[in-house]
């Protein structure tokens, strides 16, 4: 088996080292932020930013000229198709632009984001109530091929527990924003699937606000579209709040597909976990994972670990991978970052081989088991099983053999 | 009478200071059945045998022959090896993140058998033999080899080898790091194999502990990349009494 190194970058800190788990450090970590997260500038008015030039950092890895369309220009800010389940315990509806609770869990950093925000006229509202679990599916399948803009609001209510899973097929050239609302006590799951049609373009911001004591999981899927950046930010800014940040992605040849994390801790006890893997195959397959934590200095006893992983298939592919861990406060419980981005591991090939699996279907079974780790975490088994074949056909695209032998 | 044949077999291993020569001229020839337990010191070579008889890339044959029933086994991938007969318990088994155990073992059987075992059956055969190796059912779901202990990994690795049916084993230290009970149960699970399918062994060891559940026919010593003296079961007691040492010095004044 020969195997030539991939064209990968993996970025880290220069810092004291692995960052692992540490206890009540006295600060001292050595770190030199490569830019304050917190500092960015932020406006829901597209004007406010100035023309994007590709140097930016939230546009340095992002190919602007595919995107073009997004970031300046009109966009189509009304209403569109969307099937969705009726579940008890589930409102969904359109809002007008006066409604409360927008603007109330973020503000835009970039500007597509921010042209989206000036261009909605509705948006979509999605709130769960009640303590008993449920699971809501919302499908967006037919948003035509102009450039729209898209607002949707997410609340969680106080206390009260569901599973909601955004879906996205078809055609699109979309830039929206995504605002979700935790309730004190909440329990709430978030999955975006992004299985676009091979042409579709799609930027999204996620804005998470996290109550008291309550837990996010989000999950953001992304396997089909010509480009797709979807970026989350979650603001763990009440004591004891929780997020799971989950991400799945599988870049075909010519694929750009990316998500900028970041979680800003700002209140004590909180807790997050990031993780995100990756498989990459064919000419030009090309993904990016920024993972920004910030640990303020109001967020003592933080808990928090982030973690890239990419599965390079084949060559000519390219997997940006850079986490960057902000802190501001000596006294935290645990604060660490991974990142890794490699072939397949030849050992655990070996392993299955001399058990008489052919080759190929060693691999399959290993790029499999790799991104399952993230699909058995969703919670619900008929969108897993979904993923899973979905997955499979990813494999069957490519022939993921090095070699003859 | 099927039969492994090894013959003046010379293995390199790449390193950054250039090939370095590990097997130097192993000469060993085991007839289903039998059981050959290879005794040396660490660094000798005998998992470098043992992962040559397996197709580990790592490891460059330069010279000499691996023949099973006559036919080429170097020409074989790691696979077709598996799937001709031959298995190998290894020292240090991977985890397989995302990979059931179930999952696993029932793609490696229907790999090996060439068709999926009869779904009964087969379902049977796992839990019996699971059972005689004292593994919880639980293990079915877990991931192969995911936080498995020292022990559960080699009651895994026997597991395998009595669901595969393999016409050679190579167990490589399969008895270190087991306390007596497990040895006593890994032990049971080789020596069912032995008598249920006629299994020929090649049982790699640092102690002599194995050799009281699992009887060898014959007994290697292997020094410096080649067998320096074989003999019956009684060498395995010489060894225990004399160490290592009469071969050392005999190499170094060589
Ligand atoms: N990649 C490598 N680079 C350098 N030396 C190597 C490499 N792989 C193996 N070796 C050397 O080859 C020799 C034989 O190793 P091997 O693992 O076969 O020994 P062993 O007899 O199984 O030892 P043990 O009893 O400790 O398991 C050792 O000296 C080892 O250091
Ligand atoms: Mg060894």
């Amino acid at each position: 088996m020969t195997i030539s190194a991939p064209e990968a970058t993996t970025t880290k800190l220069e810092n004291t080292g692995q960052l692992g788990y540490k206890k009540h450090t006295d600060g001292g970590w050595g770190l030199v932020p490569i830019q304050t997260r917190s500092e960015r500038f932020a406006s829901t008015n597209v004007e406010d930013f100035p023309a994007v030039t590709g140097r930016e950092a939230v546009w340095k890895l992002t190919p602007i000229d595919r995107v073009a369309d997004l970031i300046d220009g009109p966009l189509d800010g009304g209403v569109y198709d969307i099937d969705a389940t009726l579940v008890e315990g589930v409102d969904v509806r359109w809002v007008d632009r006066t409604d409360t609770r927008i603007g109330s869990a973020g503000t835009p950093e970039e500007r597509a984001s921010a042209n989206a925000w000036t261009q909605f006229e509705k948006a979509l509202a999605i709130t769960v109530s009640g303590e008993e679990a449920k699971t809501v599916r919302v499908r967006r399948s037919d948003l035509g091929s102009g450039a729209r803009a898209a607002h949707v609001i997410l609340e969680a209510k106080p206390f009260s527990t569901g599973l909601v899973i955004l879906a996205n097929t078809g055609s699109s050239l979309l830039t929206e924003n995504v605002e979700i609302l935790v309730g004190e006590g909440a329990n709430l799951t978030v999955v975006t699937v992004q299985q676009w049609d091979d042409d579709a373009v799609h930027l999204a911001s996620h804005f998470t606000t996290v109550g008291r004591d309550a837990r996010v999981k989000h999950v953001v899927v992304t396997l089909g579209g010509s480009v797709v950046r979807v970026n989350p930010s979650t603001h763990l800014n009440a004591q004891g709040g929780e997020v799971e940040a989950l991400g799945l992605y599988f870049a075909d040849a010519g694929q750009h597909l990316e998500q900028q994390v970041y979680v800003d801790h700002d209140a004590p006890h909180t807790r997050s976990r990031v993780t995100y893997k990756g498989a990459l195959q064919g000419a030009g397959a090309r993904t990016v994972w920024v993972g920004d934590v910030l640990i303020r200095q109001s967020a003592t006893g933080t808990d928090s670990y982030e973690q890239n992983r990419n599965l390079v298939l084949t060559d000519g592919t390219r997997a940006d991978s850079i986490p960057n861990l902000e802190i501001e406060t000596g006294d935290i419980a645990g604060a660490g970052h991974a990142s890794a981005t490699g072939r397949f591991d030849d050992e655990q090939l070996f392993y299955l081989q001399a058990r008489g699996i052919p080759e190929e279907e060693a691999r399959r079974l290993v790029v499999r088991g790799f991104l399952t780790e993230i699909v058995q975490q969703i919670g619900d088994p008929e969108l897993e099983e979904r993923l899973e074949i979905a997955i499979e056909e990813e494999l069957n695209g490519t022939s993921l053999s090095t070699d003859g032998r | 009478m099927a039969v492994l044949e090894i013959r003046d077999l010379h293995v390199s291993v790449q390193t950054e200071q250039g090939s370095k020569p590990i097997l130097r001229g192993v000469d060993l020839t085991i007839k289903k059945g039998e059981t050959h337990a290879i005794m040396g010191p660490n660094g000798s070579g005998k998992s470098t045998l043992a992962y040559t008889i397996a197709g580990h890339p790592k490891y460059t044959v330069d010279s000499g022959s691996i023949t099973l029933d006559g036919q080429d086994v170097l020409a074989m991938t790691v696979d077709e090896r598996a799937r001709a007969g031959l298995f190998l318990a290894m020292q240090y088994p991977v985890e397989i993140p995302g990979v059931t155990v179930t999952n696993f073992l029932r793609t490696a059987k229907t790999a090996i058998d060439g068709e999926a075992p009869p779904i009964r059956h087969w379902i049977k055969d796992v839990k019996s033999s699971m059972k005689n190796l004292r593994m919880d059912s639980t293990f079915a779901e877990r991931n192969v080899n995911e936080g498995f202990s020292g022990g559960e990994k080699k009651r895994h690795e026997v597991l395998q080898m009595e669901l595969l049916k393999p016409t050679f084993a190579v167990l490589d230290e399969t008895d270190s790091g087991l306390d007596v009970d497990a040895l006593k149960i890994v032990s049971e699970g080789v020596n069912r194999a032995k008598e249920n399918t006629n299994l020929g062994v090649l049982l790699i060891t640092h102690y002599t502990r194995i050799l009281r559940y699992i009887k060898p026919d014959f007994v290697h010593v292997f020094v410096d990349g080649r067998i320096a003296e074989q003999g019956g079961p009684e060498l395995a007691d010489r060894l225990e009494d004399e160490g290592y040492d009469r071969f050392l010095v005999g190499e170094a004044t060589a």
